[in-house]
């Protein structure tokens, strides 16, 4: 039996409409393209109409729950500030919580592009290759939308590595 | 993401795995009415290129498939958790039918409510119709009881419930499929016993079907899915579905049974497992269905107490119930809820029915979000087609001046789904003040993501198809008095034109058109699509 302690536990929340899902389903591609046994959970429904939307992702050497236990999230990443506090009993002691302070006012040409951005942050504490971040953005994107999102993804790895 | 979902091992959500699954073993056709968390099997069944339907109700779509079974070819029927209550009629008696064509029924239950008007067990349906149940814990099992179902339906002539709860559904987990293989072709072979159910017939069918269910079990005690994982000697837990996964991650210590075809229980094996164990806990989602058969066949288990029935398990909560720490639990922060679009057509009449004051009968879907503030305009929401006929019973008893306040609100789809009977019932038995139904039409299925439905014109792959009119139903029924209101055009005084309604005493409809702002603007791509293929036909 696999503790649990292999597997690395991402939760990221925000607002219906913010583009969770498809950061969430990009992150799990990006992990199961490096080759972890992955799971994604959220929940869908009335959360399409602008309340409150959070979605797990699990990944390690086997993942059983799909849910990620509330106190067990290593990262915690944020895309409305409102939704900071009521998700941070999420986070473990020592977990990283991201915010979109990291990215600069202004920063990104098209704000949709966030939750990408914010991905670019998020790759920057994970052990996943920059590759497959981006083949999985790729087959979870819009060809048309490539460009703006690799420069989004980017934009926000930098941001988050400032040396 | 098409071509992605026919290659090698892939990360897949349970309903797309399904969908894959039904297109690789050549199901005929896919048919269903859409609900969360059920809704993305058709639509992906349709994108893979399979064939796939919407259908006006669950029980339509049941009656349909049943048929295609009939007729010796695979279908499949999805809905909800409560979309098997609509299609429940079909459902009791087709286990006692003999299918040639396999037929799976999915029930997707949503344990927790994530968009959901109750917290039903659909596990009980499977007892009560004697419908042998498959219950997968990820996609992987999602994709593969789907073949598993056509093989034992075809093997025992017997429809198949594949329950799915929202965790699968909505989870991604990897999936290895199969080699594809073709359909079966279809070939009438009549059976007047074994398909028409008259008492002379049905009277040996019942007996056929406790037969067939007592096979099933024995099949399933030999070779039926399960799976142990032996650890600790002081505690075995015996688990189904997405519990299984919980109980393995939350007790990692322990022994674990869990078994994938959940009805008819394979129970000598649970029998076997649980008498190595001085403690044996069984962890359950919902209702208490397994802990109660299992001690009702004489094998002491322990279940979880009254507070776990409650919305979802998760690891925290199994960790609770095998510490048994019955205290109470840290309450989630809320979140923020929903609301109606800005934009939304629904805001102006449910801003109306506020001002006058209206008793407001509610039915199912994101116009429901009109209970909430700033509106607080409905009254009542029981299950889809309800606010018509709850209206009318509101209508009957209320002393008239109440009476006159009472107006039922409905979507478009829904109205397709379970409305149509409720306006025949107010034609045929009109309270004396009247009544006004209103349809909120705005043009699509928006509560679970935009589906097409008959009263949109146009079918599940958004090509044409023929739109029914709600106007010349609601006249051709003998309702007294229909208005369609195009909500986009200028000075319509909506509050006045519902007053008016209200003060006559007389059947009324009215038919607030408006597309969801959400849907619109692939409305216009699809009408745009249609009318080039309509063009552009006669030249081909």
């Amino acid at each position: 039996m696999t503790s649990t302690h292999s597997t690395t536990n991402i939760v990221i929340a925000g607002l219906g409409g913010q583009g969770i899902i498809t950061a969430s389903d990009i992150l799990a591609e990006a992990a199961f393209r490096a080759g972890f046994d992955v799971k994604k959970s959220e929940l869908h429904g009335m959360s399409q109409r602008g309340g409150s939307v959070t979605s797990d992702v699990r990944f390690g050497e086997r993942v059983l729950s799909p849910m990620v236990p509330a106190g067990e999230a290593d990262v915690l990443l944020v895309l409305e500030p409102t939704q900071i506090e009521i998700n941070r009993p999420l986070l473990r002691a020592e977990g990283v919580l991201l915010t979109t302070d990291v990215i600069p006012p202004d920063a990104l040409k098209n704000k949709k592009s966030l939750n990408v951005a914010m991905l670019g942050a998020l790759s920057g504490v994970l052990e996943i290759d920059e590759d497959h971040w981006l083949n999985a953005m790729h087959a979870h994107l819009a060809e048309k939308l490539h460009r703006i999102n690799d420069e989004a993804f980017e934009l926000g790895r930098r941001c988050a590595q400032p040396d | 993401m098409t071509d992605s979902l026919t290659k090698s091992r892939q990360l897949l959500s349970g309903d797309d795995a399904v969908a894959l699954a039904a297109l690789h073993a050549g199901t005929a056709l896919g048919i269903g009415y859409p609900g969360t968390p059920s809704t993305e099997i058709l639509e992906t069944l349709d994108r893979l290129g399979g064939r796939a339907q919407w259908s006006p109700n669950e029980k339509t779509a049941l009656e349909v498939a049943i048929g295609v079974a009939f007729a010796g070819a695979r279908a499949l029927a999805t809905m909800k958790h409560v979309g098997l209550n609509v299609a429940a009629d079909a459902l009791f008696t087709a286990t006692y039918t003999d299918v040639d064509g396999g037929l799976i029924i999915v029930s997707a239950d949503d344990p927790g409510m994530a968009s959901s008007q109750n917290e039903q067990d659909n596990r009980r349906y499977a007892r009560a119709a004697g419908i042998p149940m498959l219950e997968p814990v990820d996609s992987q099992q999602a994709y593969d009881f789907t073949w598993l179902g056509y093989e034992l339906s075809e093997r025992w002539k017997i429809p198949v419930l594949l329950r799915l709860t929202t965790r699968v559904c909505h989870s991604l987990t990897p999936v290895l499929p199969r080699a594809p293989i073709a359909p079966r072709v279809a070939d009438f072979r009549r059976d007047v016993p074994a398909r028409v159910m008259i008492p002379a017939y049905a009277k040996p069918a019942h007996h056929r079907l406790r037969a067939k269910l007592a096979d099933i079990a024995a099949w399933n005690e030999a070779e039926g899915p399960m799976q142990t994982e032996m650890g600790s000697r002081s505690l075995g837990i015996i688990s189904t579905g997405i519990s299984a996964m919980h109980a393995r991650e939350a007790a990692p210590e322990a022994s674990h049974f869990s078994f994938g075809l959940t009805y008819p229980l394979p129970i000598g094996r649970i029998r076997d497992f649980a008498s190595q164990f001085e403690r044996v806990l069984v962890i359950e989602e919902g209702d208490p269905v397994l802990v109660e058969e299992v001690r009702a066949a004489g094998i002491p288990v322990e279940g979880k107490t009254e507070r776990f029935r409650f919305s979802e398990l998760d690891v925290a909560r199994v960790r609770r119930i095998v510490a048994g720490d019955d205290s109470e639990e840290p309450t989630p922060p809320k979140g923020k809820p929903p609301e109606l679009c800005p934009g939304c057509s629904h805001r102006t009449v449910f801003h109306a029915l506020r001002d006058l004051d209206c008793i407001v009968a509610g039915d199912i879907g994101c116009y429901t979000l009109g209970v909430l503030p700033p509106f607080s305009a409905m009254d009542t929401c029981v299950c889809m087609g309800a606010s018509i006929t709850a209206g009318l019973g509101l209508r009957h008893a209320l002393p008239p001046d109440q009476a006159r306040r009472v107006v039922s609100v409905i979507g478009d789809s829904t109205f397709v789904h379970s409305g149509l009977t409720g306006l025949a019932e107010m034609a045929y038995n009109p309270p004396p003040t009247g009544h006004l139904v209103m349809i909120l039409d705005n043009e699509t299925t928006a509560m679970t993501g935009q589906q097409e439905h008959p009263g949109t014109g146009r079918a599940i792959d958004h090509s044409r198809a023929h739109r029914m009119d709600f106007a010349a139903v609601a006249r051709a029924m003998g309702i007294a008095h229909v208005d369609l209101i195009d909500e986009s055009a200028k000075n319509i005084d909506l509050k006045a034109r519902i007053a008016e309604c209200l003060a006559r005493d007389e059947t009324a409809l009215m038919i607030v058109r408006q597309p969801c702002v959400l849907a619109a603007p692939k409305i216009r791509l699809y009408e745009k699509a249609a009318d080039q293929h309509c063009t552009a036909a006669p030249a081909a």
